[in-house]
């Protein structure tokens, strides 16, 4: 038998302090972690369980933002009614995501941290280099329908499986934690993830032992429109072929502030400020959706059953910025 | 007739048809009724005891290792390195014993056996025993296996050899009648299109689980998720080189098998082998990825549909050949046309079946063999020839109407598609459906299908034994199963109904081949072949009670534990003093089997909304307008259509396997990646009864419904994708991809 230490951790410090070891992990909900444990994915030799720490409140920040804590579950979030009135993609992204049961279990610190979904990681029998780097990739030049058109390298084509970091990467988040020293970090999300590149297998730039304890979200944009449009293979329970994240303000027949991001489409929430750029000041049309489409996926590359993505995309994001900027 | 009134055991071969069914008179009123399942208690509750949940002192856990290559052979398993793991008890396997596939539904003898040659990857090689599941499961994922790994065929290919000389598989392989060719060259309108279906998984929610108790005698008890125990028995014991008197198999309880569990699969005899082995009782219950990967799938199948018709719209010709998948050891052909043979007119007939060659697990049956991807095609290939014909798809299938068989010269046993049809169009609002295409609702294109159902009813060699208790209750028992279709309840219903019992008098014991043999579960056969044993053995046990009533059988009334008749009422109690009695029922198919022709008949209407930006396709609402004779319980009968009915959504728009073509593995193994539907995919579903008897089937007139929701729903949904967008998919799923290029520029 596969054993772990068990830990459970009193306090934040006491989490970090736990979870030196390199093989260790914190967890919440474990609605991640456990399947891949199961699967000997994940090997921990240690498991800190943070999910009694005081992180679980949503509270209003000093510059108008709100503060969540990392162990709001999904479920609540979704509900918060700050969250309905101020950050309503955020709701929607949540919503689309998971089912019922496990929203109820996952945490906010934790959705941020999922593993990818990709069907050569959960197979041992199968090289990966996420998994077991240097083994190489089998989604390229295999399966790859559900996988990543654009940040890839040639040694992992992954996407990152999370709606919620979609809404919250068009949000501007920021990740609050809690580091080994005591040193408190702020991470914007934008500087959260890393590309693949020849390293697959790191996927934030958390250090060993570093814990979420909150996300910040900064104050909202005033009057803008909110909309989180997911693209699956089914209704439900099913991850994002594409998503978009968009917030944007409308001030007098112009695009006056715009932030959107995108999801299934990449290994991390994928933000392109050049496409921001060519929409601010514009009046919407047609033409401008496709030029920003055009620049979004300027570096789209498909690796064959996953080629459909970049229309997909093209196409998601015209409906999606056509109902942002659209007169009501 | 064969009635053998005063012997305890009746048997009745329907060699004649039975136009009196005694439940047509009888007064408990339950037959027909909508009453709630007896077991639903039970298994809400958790008291219903599955394969894997028994307790047993001493129990050892198996855990199954898969083949991690795609073909070759196994050189050696070095159970060394993880036998010193703690809570490891061992590493068995049996080269010459183990199964390589699971074995098909009704087969007496063991499947393929002999693992040291693996033909797919993930074949069963090894069990691992702990004293824990996850010890178990730990040895399993590090066990180090060396293998000589061979060149397989791991992509499916239309260019490959094919293997069409095949034995039959409830139809046979090829079948032809008249000059398709020559129909078609001379034709006003003809169809010659392909569709084609992927691999798929019963993904039943229970996966497969065994577990192996050896008695002292040298006898076999296995726990087990099996829809067929007799016949599975028998299969085990043949695997295992024992008489099949030393095998018992129980499974009270399945949690669904749609096929998957109609014979016994690697599980099974692993854990015999191990249990024996170790002298301790073994449980081994398949991971979810093993269900996947080692038990059985649904052939993926490429079918040429070619249809030849007169400007009128009467067929002329029926072109239906159909290439599947299967191990070359394997002969079982998904037999897509078995319903092409009789659901239309038409002169001229093709319908053939062949094979290719590929090292994938095993293709065999689920849910309707046959129907569920052939009516795709056929009923697919109808509503484009209606469109040609410009024709109202309703009405080319109503001219096509054979009134007899058009292959064999006998009739119809009952068919009631055209009342199906024209019933189902007016409570759908049929005549609202627009011109392909032209229906938009904001971003959403809207269009509605129709297609036929049909599935070949079969009746199965089986028995059942009632016993009336003289405190005037009745126990049921037989081998048959309740796969959650509602056995235990429509058996309850029948004896009640027959005994003129409350429900909550009879008891009902199934899934144990300690009780008389049964044909068990599959194929839609169930209710009407285990329910005519009981009707039979309840037929036996009313004439002792007549007799002792000094009346004649059909004078006889039962109701609510009293019998009544020449003017005299008497307790059951009374009238038995204090002798329990009791009868076996055995119902076996005869000639009308062969002097009739017998399916179920039905109609499919969808409507879908397909999202013009993205091709996401939403179903809104589903109609399923049903006859298949008497039906026995309203609500179970519903419950089965509506599961068949989201099936059939499953089937056109989500389920796909997918073999990765460098090694034949299968990619998608688990409930994340292989979708099926979903409650948001699923609206609201509405099913219909049409009433109807059938005398030529079996003594209480009932045909098969577990399987017909799904047949032709699925065609039902893409042919309302056509209708809402003018494009024509012939490549199931019909997921947006497929779509994508072919809807309108933003």
């Amino acid at each position: 038998m596969r054993l772990f230490q068990y830990e459970r951790a009193a306090t934040p410090e006491a989490a970090v302090a736990d979870c030196l070891a390199e093989d260790a992990r914190f967890i919440a909900g474990g609605t991640n972690l456990l399947d891949l444990m199961k699967l000997q994915i994940e090997t921990p030799a240690k498991l800190v369980d943070i999910s009694r720490l005081d992180l679980g409140a949503i509270e209003e920040a000093e510059d108008g933002g709100l503060l969540i804590g990392a162990l709001v579950p999904n479920s609540d979030l979704a509900a918060d009614p700050r969250i309905v009135a101020r950050y309503e993609v955020l709701a929607r992204a949540l919503l689309a995501g998971a089912s019922g049961q496990l929203r109820n279990k996952a945490t906010t610190g934790g959705n941020l941290l999922q593993r990818t979904r990709c069907y050569y990681f959960y197979d041992r029998h199968t090289p990966c280099n996420k998994r077991e780097p240097g083994s190489g990739c089998s989604a390229i030049g295999g399966e790859n329908r559900i996988l990543a058109v654009l940040g890839t390298s040639e040694h992992c084509i992954a996407t990152h499986p999370s709606d919620m970091a979609v809404a919250m990467r068009a949000l501007d988040a920021t990740v609050v934690t809690l580091k080994r020293d005591g040193d408190r970090r702020r991470i914007p999300l934008g500087d959260f993830y890393r590309l693949p590149g020849d390293t697959p297998q790191i996927e934030t730039v958390l250090e060993p032992g570093e814990l979420i304890t909150h996300v910040a979200l900064p104050p909202a944009v005033d009057g803008a429109r909110h909309v989180y449009r997911k693209v699956r293979d089914r209704a439900s329970y099913a991850f994002a072929l594409v998503s978009v994240a968009g917030v944007v303000r409308m001030d007098q027949g112009r695009i006056a502030a715009a932030q959107l991001a995108f999801g299934g489409l990449a290994p991390m929430p994928w933000r392109n400020a050049e496409v921001e750029a060519a929409l601010v000041g514009q009046e919407p049309s047609p033409a401008l959706f496709e030029r920003a489409a055009d620049i979004l996926l300027a570096d789209a590359r498909g690796q064959g059953s996953n080629d459909f993505k970049i229309p997909l995309a093209r196409r998601t994001l015209a409906a999606t910025l056509r109902e942002l900027t659209e007169a009501r | 007739m064969m009635f053998g009134f005063g012997e305890d055991n009746v048997t009745l071969t329907m060699d004649k048809p039975q136009p009196v069914s005694r439940l047509d008179t009888t007064v408990q009123g339950l037959v027909g009724t909508g009453v709630e399942r007896v077991d639903g208690p039970a298994k809400v509750s958790g008291r219903a005891t599955y394969a894997a949940e028994y307790r047993i002192d001493d129990v050892a856990y198996g855990v199954l290792v898969g083949a991690g290559i795609g073909k070759g052979k196994v050189v050696s398993i070095d159970a060394d390195a993880v036998k010193s793991l703690p809570g490891v008890i061992d590493v068995v396997t049996d080269y010459d014993t183990f199964i390589r596939v699971s074995q098909q539904g009704g087969e007496t003898e063991a499947p393929t056996q002999g693992v040291r040659d693996v033909e797919y990857f993930g074949e069963i090689v090894a069990i691992v025993l702990g004293e824990t599941y996850e010890a178990a499961r730990d040895a399993a994922l590090r066990l180090p296996i060396d293998y000589e790994t061979e060149e397989g065929v791991f992509a499916f290919s239309m260019e490959a050899e094919r293997d069409g000389d095949l034995p039959p598989n409830n139809t046979p392989a090829q079948s032809a009648q008249g000059d398709v060719e020559a129909a078609m060259a001379k034709a006003a309108v003809t169809i010659d299109a392909t569709y084609t279906t992927p691999s798929q998984n019963s993904a039943a929610m229970e996966p497969h689980a065994s577990l192996a108790m050896w008695g002292e005698d040298g006898s076999l008890t296995l726990y087990g998720a099996y829809q067929m125990p007799t016949s599975d028995a028998q299969q085990l014991a043949d695997a295992l080189g024992l008489s099949k008197s030393k095998v018992r198999i129980v499974s009270r309880y399945i949690g669904g098998g749609f096929g998957s569990k109609l014979g016994i699969a690697p599980e099974s005899v692993a854990a015999a082998v191990a249990a024996k082995r170790l002298g301790r009782p073994v449980k081994a219950v398949m991971m979810r990825q093993q269900v996947f990967d080692a038990t059985v799938r649904r052939s993926n199948t490429s079918q040429r549909m070619r249809l030849a018709a007169t400007a009128d719209g009467r067929l002329t010709a029926i072109g239906h050949e159909t290439t599947a998948s299967n191990l070359s050891t394997e002969d079982y052909f998904e037999p897509a046309g078995i319903s092409t043979h009789f659901l239309y007119a038409g002169e001229n007939r093709l319908i053939s079946h062949d094979l290719v060659r590929v090292n994938w697990l095993l293709s065999g049956s689920m849910r309707a063999p046959g129907e569920a991807v052939g009516l795709l095609g056929l009923e697919c290939a109808m509503d484009e020839l209606a469109e040609a014909l410009a024709l109202d798809p309703i009405e080319l299938r109503i001219r096509n109407d054979p009134g007899r068989d058009p292959e064999k010269d006998v009739p119809f046993s009952s068919r009631a598609l055209k009342e199906a049809l024209r019933h189902g169009a007016d409570h759908f609002g049929w005549d609202r459906r627009q011109a392909a295409g032209t229906r938009r609702e904001g971003d959403w294109l809207v269009g509605m299908g129709v297609a036929s159902a049909a599935r070949a009813n079969i009746l199965m060699k089986g028995s059942a034994k009632v016993a009336l208790d003289p405190d005037g209750t009745a126990t049921v028992t037989s081998a048959m199963t309740d796969i959650g279709t509602g056995s235990y309840t429509i058996l309850a219903q029948i004896a009640a109904d027959m005994l003129g019992l409350p429900l909550d008098r009879v008891r009902v014991e199934l899934g144990d081949t300690n009780h008389v043999p049964s044909g068990g579960s599959g194929g839609s056969w169930g209710a009407a072949s285990s329910g005519s044993a009981v009707y039979l053995a309840a037929q036996a046990l009313r004439a002792k009670l007549a007799k002792a009533m000094g009346v004649e059988e059909e004078e006889l009334t039962l109701k609510d534990g009293q019998a009544i008749g020449a003017n005299r009422q008497v307790a059951l109690a009374e009238l038995l003093d204090g002798k329990p009695i009791e009868a076996v029922g055995t119902i076996d198919k005869g000639a009308q089997e062969k002097l009739t022709t017998q399916a179920s008949y039905g109609a499919h209407f969808a409507e879908v909304a397909v999202d013009v930006v993205t091709g996401e396709v939403r179903v809104r609402r589903m109609l399923g307008v049903f006859a298949a004779g008497r039906i026995l319980n309203q609500q179970t009968a519903r419950s089965q259509c509506l599961g068949g009915m989201t099936f059939g959504i499953g089937g056109a728009l989500h389920e796909e396997l997918m073999h990765d073509a460098r090694t034949g593995k299968l990619v998608n193994r688990d409930l994340a990646e292989y979708h099926v539907p979903v409650n948001a995919d699923v609206p609201d579903l509405e099913v219909i009864f049409l009433p109807e008897r059938d005398i030529h089937a079996n003594p209480i007139h009932a045909k098969g419904i577990g399987e017909l929701g799904i047949c032709g729903a699925g065609a039902a949904v893409a042919n309302a994708i056509y209708n809402a967008t003018g494009v024509r998919i012939r490549d199931f799923p019909i997921t947006l991809d497929k779509l994508l290029p072919h809807l309108p520029a933003m």
